[in-house]
């Protein structure tokens, strides 16, 4: 049965005020969720306001400025700041998106920044997601044939046959559509979610991988695909456009056709 | 370590969007078809009984509270068809797209309204 509410330890209190420099005019504040494993305090929200005048436009610079200038203590994943290595997933002003793709003045009133939720926290904004890894691990999401490839020369493809993996090889796998899936917060221990799945069919629909029939095989099971009832807040927050609701469709639909 | 690791905050700091609230009520919908079914077999057990027994559970029906249940009963009924409709298209791969599942979202909406405003002058102004 699914919890519904968070555990004792994870209950959220107030935290510490950090105000803007005085000479600030054009202000925002972000309220930021912070935990320390080296303590035994639970997590709290942090409120810092910044000086917009002063500050680059998406949140992830805010971030950096506020770790730079106010408080060095705070944690949080990020790296190419161009939205292509996925790091900085969370959850800013209630859906889930990347830090680096999301304007600061997308957000009315005060910013706040959770990590992607309902997965276990390492650190202020840092979840653990070695199980998400594991899943995507679990789907091989390599490219399986029996068929030895040509010498010096690459499997090949048609126009046609590459164009059905658009929409789908551009995934970074920020793990934002998992977090954001309810089916996958109540039943994310077996269920694959969201990008898992997409990453499947990414496989599934290779025409150099010869390995289709024990992919569906695989994937034939009340949790592992069947969780998804198409609520599609996946493809609703995916921050690279894509659409895994319907790559799940489409492998559910595959199933129906074999029997 | 990481047994002490607080879980994120999810169902009460996500956003609530059309995506997710269609997909909640039509679960609660269909819970509320199921209790309400209860009901119409009641109904149906009268119906066989007839007579005094018949005119007792009718009057249940016709008071203003009965009907107010009616009426909730045909709303529930009325969405979550329209919505099930909705599912059948996905299931077939249509109207998957992100324009797709609001356009058909705010279909099933107009469609459980107008039935709606259908169960209202049935029940209380016809």
């Amino acid at each position: 049965m699914a919890e519904f509410t968070l555990p004792k330890h994870s209950k959220v209190k107030k935290g510490k005020i950090h105000p803007a420099p005085k000479e600030a005019e054009n202000t925002k504040t972000f309220n930021i969720y912070r935990w320390s494993p080296d303590d035994d305090e639970n997590p709290r929200m942090d409120s810092y306001t910044i000086d917009l005048d002063d500050c680059g436009p998406m949140v992830l610079d805010a971030l950096i400025k506020i770790k730079g200038e106010q408080d060095q203590t705070v944690t949080f994943r990020r790296s190419c700041r161009e939205g292509i290595c996925g790091s900085c997933s969370m959850n800013i002003d209630g859906t889930n998106t990347l830090a680096c793709l999301k304007p600061i003045d997308e957000v009315k009133g005060d910013v706040t920044i959770t990590p992607l939720p309902h997965m276990p926290v390492i650190k202020d904004l840092v979840p653990d997601l070695s199980h998400a890894y594991a899943q995507l691990q679990s789907i091989e999401p390599w490219l399986k044939s029996d068929t030895p490839a040509p010498e010096n020369e690459e499997r090949r493809q048609s126009p046609s046959e590459r164009e059905e993996l658009d929409g789908m090889w551009e995934c970074v796998l920020c793990f934002s559509c998992s977090t954001a899936c309810p089916s996958y917060w109540w039943n994310g221990d077996k269920y694959l979610g969201p990008a898992v799945l997409l990453q499947a069919y990414r496989w599934i629909a290779d025409s150099r991988d010869e390995s289709t029939g024990e992919r569906l095989d695989a994937l034939e099971d009340p949790f592992r695909l069947y969780r998804c009832h198409t609520i599609m807040n996946c493809t609703k927050t995916c921050p690279k456009g894509l659409n895994p609701g319907k790559a799940i469709a489409k492998i559910k639909k595959m199933q129906l056709e074999r029997h | 370590m990481s047994a002490k690791r607080p879980l994120s905050p999810h169902l009460m700091i996500y956003r609530p969007q059309l995506t997710s609230m269609m997909s909640i009520t039509h679960r609660l919908t269909g819970v509320a078809l199921g209790l309400g079914s209860l009901f119409f077999v009641w109904w149906l057990v009268a119906l066989a009984h007839g007579g005094t027994y018949y005119d007792f559970v009718r009057g249940i029906a016709e008071h203003a509270l009965g009907r107010l249940v009616l009426l909730g009963f045909f709303v529930a009924v009325s969405y979550h068809l329209a919505n099930g409709i909705r599912h059948l298209f996905w299931d077939f791969g249509i109207g998957l797209s992100l324009q797709g599942v609001y356009r058909g979202g705010y279909a099933v909406l107009c469609v459980a309204a107008l039935a709606t405003l259908g169960g209202i002058y049935m029940l209380f102004l016809g």
